[in-house]
């Protein structure tokens, strides 16, 4: 069969062979791929619930279990007055009062609006900042070490005047937020953009990706990472500049903020009201940072294989 | 310095001449520490429409500078390239963007040609299925393994439309299994889509399995130092005799041009 064909016509008779050849590898090679592929596969699975509490959540319960019960110890030892350290049952009293008074909630909400409100500022004046910063040669020389000798600064010191400036008032809690937290969310996306491999750029490149298509198809996605590990940082700013600025200006027109109710616990001389300030105040911080950072950094990490299971 | 030059026309013989690059007396020099140095000197090399070029040689024979340069990624110091439309260029790495999945990052370099949204997503399957990737469209990168991502990285570049395909090493990273096998993918892709193919390497048997004419560089400065043509019908394996003649001729010529940097 293969004779006849070869004898038909010399074109045929010198493509034909070829063509067979490589159709039969071409079975072969499907196959021997589609073996590559499965023993090279990558598995991934997400850990089950079990696993997870055992490695994640359960430790954090016994370290804070165990602080409890060396502050109930403590007490109990009499180390020191009841003044100056208040058992947690007198803590806990107090966070029931405040609870049934309905003030807990005012407390929390007056500072976490002002927090949230203050960071999401920050983000608007801070990406742009930030992009316009490490695209820039010319501001990024400009303000660049400004921009991270602000980080340094501790924002306690942008109260002062700030009160002069704007007077006792929400508007002068924000600029504290804004001073305290714009750097940080400006140098985290600056540091993202500068660790984009440079491969990266050079393929987008070669695709045609430069300019303004280059920053939004390839830096911006590229940098993601660094950003929000700024956005972290700048939030836990944007949180301790809010309680540095409620802490230092209290007036009555300000409202009761977790900041304030420390204050108050001084002057009042009352131990359980100044514990249970910094509790909340611990507390919110770490909550927003888990319920709403920690899961987006991990998302955008897991997305990207880039997050290690051991 | 693209699309224009690509087809010029010979004045003594009037026929129209075309190519897919053309490299013309190019040289590059980078500042070093002893000076201006010279990595490139006086290339000259055309590649035809449809052809499939090696360039091999040691380190420092500046064959990665010429990638770039035909790229468009650095300018030469001296001479002239030209070539049909923007090459499409891979890399030793995948150099996949690992915030997409593998069909949107093909989609991405299909956007950045132009092509309609309503095209893409029909457009990317094809060329996973070209590279035999046919279920991996919502795959992110790090679920695939080494060779897998060459195949998309070589889907994407093939996604520019491009005449000419630039490729870096692209293999020397994977398994000598994986390797052999992505030779054989390249070569019937190669044959199916028609688009000229400069490819570098510094590995002999890899470039004569592939190519259909093998440029030797010298290293330090980069001068081409000898050409092959490749006559062995393809598909070639690695393995076969004819490879192998072939191999140990250039690898002689190879050594004996390293072997010039060790004499002063």
């Amino acid at each position: 069969m293969a004779s006849t064909e070869t004898s038909a016509g010399k074109t045929e008779a010198e493509t034909d062979p070829v063509e067979d050849k490589s159709a039969g590898n071409g079975g072969d090679l499907a196959g021997l791929e589609a073996g590559l592929d499965a023993l090279d596969a990558v598995q991934t699975r997400r850990a089950p619930f079990r696993r997870t509490f055992v490695e994640k959540i359960f430790p954090p319960m016994v370290a804070v279990a165990l602080v409890l019960v060396i502050w109930q110890v403590l007490v109990w030892a009499k180390v020191t007055d009841s003044y100056k350290l208040p058992a947690p049952s007198a803590v806990w009293d107090e966070v029931q009062e405040a609870w049934l008074e309905g003030t807990l909630l005012e407390y929390i909400w007056t500072s976490v609006s002002r927090g949230l409100l203050g960071f999401l500022m920050a983000l608007v004046i801070g990406t742009p900042l930030g992009l316009l910063v490490a695209r820039v040669k010319f501001v990024r020389a400009a303000i660049g070490p400004i921009l991270s000798g602000l980080q340094s600064l501790p924002s306690v010191a942008w109260v002062p005047p700030a009160v002069l400036w704007l007077g006792l008032n929400d508007s002068m809690m924000y600029a504290v937020i804004l001073l305290g937290a714009v750097p940080s969310i400006a140098n985290g996306l600056v540091s993202g953009v500068d660790q984009v491999p440079p491969l990266y750029l050079r393929a987008g490149r070669t695709m045609g990706a430069t300019g303004l298509r280059g920053t939004w198809h390839i830096v911006v996605p590229a940098a993601l990472p660094g950003y929000l590990a700024g956005l972290k940082q700048g939030w836990a700013f944007s949180w301790r500049s809010l309680m540095a600025a409620e802490i230092i200006a209290s007036s009555p027109d300000l409202g009761v903020g977790l900041g304030q109710l420390l204050e108050n616990g001084r002057t009042a001389n009352s131990m359980p009201m100044v514990f249970l300030a910094i509790l909340l105040i611990l507390i919110v911080g770490i909550a927003i940072d888990l319920l709403i950072f920690s899961p987006l950094e991990r998302w955008v990490l897991r997305s990207r294989g880039l997050l290690v299971k051991n | 310095m693209a699309t224009a030059l690509a087809k010029t026309t010979d004045a003594d013989t009037g026929t129209s001449v075309e190519y897919a690059a053309r490299i013309e007396h190019v040289s590059k020099s980078f500042a070093g520490p002893a000076g201006q140095q010279l990595v490139l000197d006086d290339i000259t090399l055309d590649v035809a429409p449809g052809e499939f070029v090696t360039l091999l040689g040691a380190s420092g024979c500046g064959k990665s500078t010429l990638l770039n340069l035909v790229a468009g990624l650095d300018k030469p110091s001296a001479g002239g390239i030209s070539t049909d439309g923007r090459p499409a260029l891979m890399f030793q790495e995948h150099a996949l963007f690992p915030w997409l999945t593998a069909g949107k990052n093909i989609e991405l370099a299909l956007r950045l040609r132009g092509l309609p949204k309503s095209d893409r997503r029909a457009r990317a399957e094809e060329l996973l299925e070209l590279v035999r990737l046919k279920g991996a469209y919502g795959k992110r990168v790090h679920e695939l393994s080494g060779g897998m991502r060459q195949r998309v990285a070589l889907a994407r570049a093939l996604a520019q439309d491009s005449q000419l395909l630039l490729m870096d090493e692209p293999f020397a990273a994977l398994d000598a299994i994986t390797r052999d096998v992505l030779h054989d993918e390249l070569t019937r892709i190669w044959r199916e889509t028609n688009v000229s193919v400069l490819f570098v390497t510094h590995n002999v048997r890899e470039a004569v399995r592939l190519a259909e004419r093998v440029v030797l560089l010298s290293s330090r400065p980069g001068r081409i130092a000898r050409e092959w043509t490749v006559d062995i019908p393809q598909p070639r394996r690695i393995e076969d005799s004819a490879v192998a003649d072939l191999s140990v001729e250039i690898t002689e010529q190879l050594r004996g041009e390293i072997r010039r940097h060790g004499q002063h």
